[in-house]
């Protein structure tokens, strides 16, 4: 989904720009029928695949004694503590390190630069081989993770998939390290939008290093940060594939997210409404989020 | 005098003990930045290098405890290719149901997108501002907390295990990213183009194909590019919809070997890197272009 980002980072804006030229010009006759039939496939597919779906969702779920049953079972309070670690952890590590790369990357080195085309990898890599990979890497004595240890320093590695802790943070590793990447290129490409005589500004005042990047960089990507934080945290939440990949919710469910509780419900335990319940919880903390990010986006518009 | 000279003296050599300090500075930055970047080598790199290593290895060895491959063989890329193991009966028939997927989602994407565009931001259609708006709005919703209504949903229609349903859903989640970059890059095509077409009696659909499409083409080759690998990059939707072997898609046959003891891995990293190549490729023709998409929608205002 990575482009789609860029969609919400860049949405109102080029909204309101669009209203404005709305009103100019109304059209009429043929025209309009014209116009008219070249919205509608789009306009059906919308109601069908997604206004119907969403409906369809809160009716499976509108039922209170869903919500009692599933705070009822101790596995669900589990999944939620997983969740919060999952997304605040995964998201806000690979954030920060992915603007303290990005600085990283504007250094002018030949091997710097030449590591860019590396570095992006994961990104390119579609997210099922590479998670695969991972969960083979951890797979046990056998797995490369600790094939690594015994050769090198001799030890017996972890069983990771055993330990609810280490399966959690064999799949935040992961996650980052697949979305690290675009993230630090996003970063990246908002340094490189900073005039360059601001850089020179600020080391003719003799800012640099931590304080260059505290006096400077901060303030001008402050808001960029948070408007990516927010999306990132906005997607990580409806993130499936890492965990069903990764850990694959091992040891018994104890490392599964409120994505992949749902369809283990609706489809291991032929319960979906309890399922879309599952994942209908975590709305109460995605719509603030939402809102947040609108306001983040709208003080943006007014700073540029 | 003396007192002069020493000074000059000792000028000189605190001078050139700065050079000299901002030397090491220099060179203990560069010893940073090197260790630096092999960190990131190897942190990238390790998980490409195990899925090379399995997919290295000759049957029934995989499950040994080694870090390089010890008897190099492509026997598992040869078996994938020729659908030689019975895990992989089904291998090119799945891979072609990828490819059709991605197809297929691709063009209904840019169809919808581009007629839909072209209706508010050529056509100035009233109230276009709302359908934008709202296609918008599929976003905010991920995708996975939709499944399983859209599964009961597809069942209803019939279109359970069907290749078409995946496709409806990657559709409706292409199409808005298609109509928002299709509005933006048509803006800078001047509207006097189509009222210059229209003054010579030209119609709407005519306008459609003859002026909008192939003004537009750079931009479709960007969305079409973006929807190719957002077909080729989904998991769920593929795992839930299609279930029979012969409808199954690559990712949804590679997941299905996990859940097994007794996979033949090396078979599995081979599929996995064979998979993994088509889009890998793409990033890296387009790379350049793909990060200066970056920097206009995550940068601009």
């Amino acid at each position: 989904m990575s482009s789609v980002q860029q969609v919400l980072a860049a949405g109102p804006g080029a909204l309101n720009r669009l209203r404005r030229s709305v009103w100019r010009r109304p059209r009429h006759g043929p025209e309009l029928a014209w116009a008219i039939a070249f919205v509608v496939p789009y306009a059906a597919v919308f109601l069908a695949f997604v206004v119907y779906p969403v409906a369809y969702g809160l009716w499976m779920a509108r039922d209170p004694s869903l919500y009692r049953e599933l705070i009822a079972n101790p596995l669900y309070a589990q999944t939620v503590v997983n969740t919060a670690l999952f997304v605040g952890l995964g998201v806000n590590v690979k954030m920060f390190l992915a603007l303290l790369l990005s600085g990283f990357f504007m250094r002018r080195r030949w091997w710097i630069k030449a590591l860019l085309p590396v570095y992006i990898l994961p990104w390119a890599l579609p997210s099922i081989p590479a998670f695969v990979s991972f969960h083979w890497m951890l797979i046990g004595e056998e797995g490369f993770v600790d094939s690594v240890l015994s050769a090198v320093l001799g030890i017996a590695g972890p069983l990771w998939f055993r330990d609810r802790w280490l399966a959690l943070g064999a799949n935040i590793v992961a996650y980052i390290w697949k979305w690290m990447p675009f993230w630090t290129l996003t970063f990246y490409a908002g340094r490189t939008a900073i005039p360059q005589e601001i850089y020179e500004a600020a080391a003719v005042d003799g800012a640099s290093g931590y304080r260059r990047f505290a006096h400077v960089i901060l303030p001008l990507l402050g808001n960029l940060y948070l408007v990516c934080t927010l999306l990132s945290t906005l997607w990580t939440i409806g993130d499936f594939t890492t965990v069903s990949l990764v850990s694959e919710g091992a040891p018994s469910y104890s490392t599964d997210v409120l994505a992949t509780l749902g369809i283990h419900y609706a489809f291991e335990g032929a319960q979906p409404a309890l399922g879309v319940a599952a994942v209908m919880s975590a709305l109460p903390v995605l719509i603030p989020i939402v809102i947040l990010l609108m306001r983040a986006l709208q003080t943006r518009e007014t700073q540029l | 005098m003396s007192t002069i000279a020493a000074d000059a003296r000792l000028a000189t050599r605190t001078l050139s003990r700065a050079r000299s300090s901002v030397r090491l500075r220099r060179y203990l930055r560069n010893a940073g930045t090197l260790v630096l970047s092999a960190v990131i080598v190897v942190w990238t790199l390790a998980p490409l290098y195990n899925m090379v290593l399995i997919s290295l290895e000759p049957e029934g060895d995989v499950f040994t405890d080694h870090i390089w491959p010890r008897v190099p063989s492509v026997e598992s890329f040869w078996g994938v290719l020729t659908q030689s193991h019975w895990y992989l009966e089904h291998f090119w028939h799945q891979f072609a149901n990828s490819l059709f997927i991605g197809w297929m989602v691709t063009f209904f994407a840019l169809l919808f997108g581009s007629l839909t565009a072209f209706a508010i931001g050529r056509m100035r259609i009233r109230h276009g501002w709302l359908v934008s708006n709202a296609a918008l709005l599929t976003y905010v919703i991920p995708a996975s907390f939709l499944a399983i209504p859209f599964y009961r949903i597809m069942q209803n229609y019939g279109l359970a295990n069907n290749p078409w349903s995946v496709i409806a859903a990657l559709v409706a989640f292409a199409t808005p990213y298609a109509i928002f970059v299709f509005q933006e890059y048509g803006r800078s095509i001047p509207i006097e183009v189509d009222e210059s077409a229209r003054i010579d009696g030209a119609s709407p659909p005519q306008i459609y194909l003859r002026i909008y499409l192939p003004l537009m083409a750079p931009a479709l080759v960007a969305v079409g590019t973006y929807a190719l690998l957002l077909a080729w990059n989904e998991y769920l939707y593929q795992f839930l919809l299609l279930s029979s072997k012969a409808n199954m898609t690559v990712p949804v046959a590679l997941a299905q070997f996990l859940s097994s003891d007794q996979s033949p891995w090396n078979y599995m990293m081979a599929t996995a890197i064979i998979y993994a190549a088509p889009p890998v490729a793409i990033y890296y023709a387009f790379r350049r272009r793909m990060t200066s998409g970056l920097t206009m929608g995550g940068v601009k205002g």
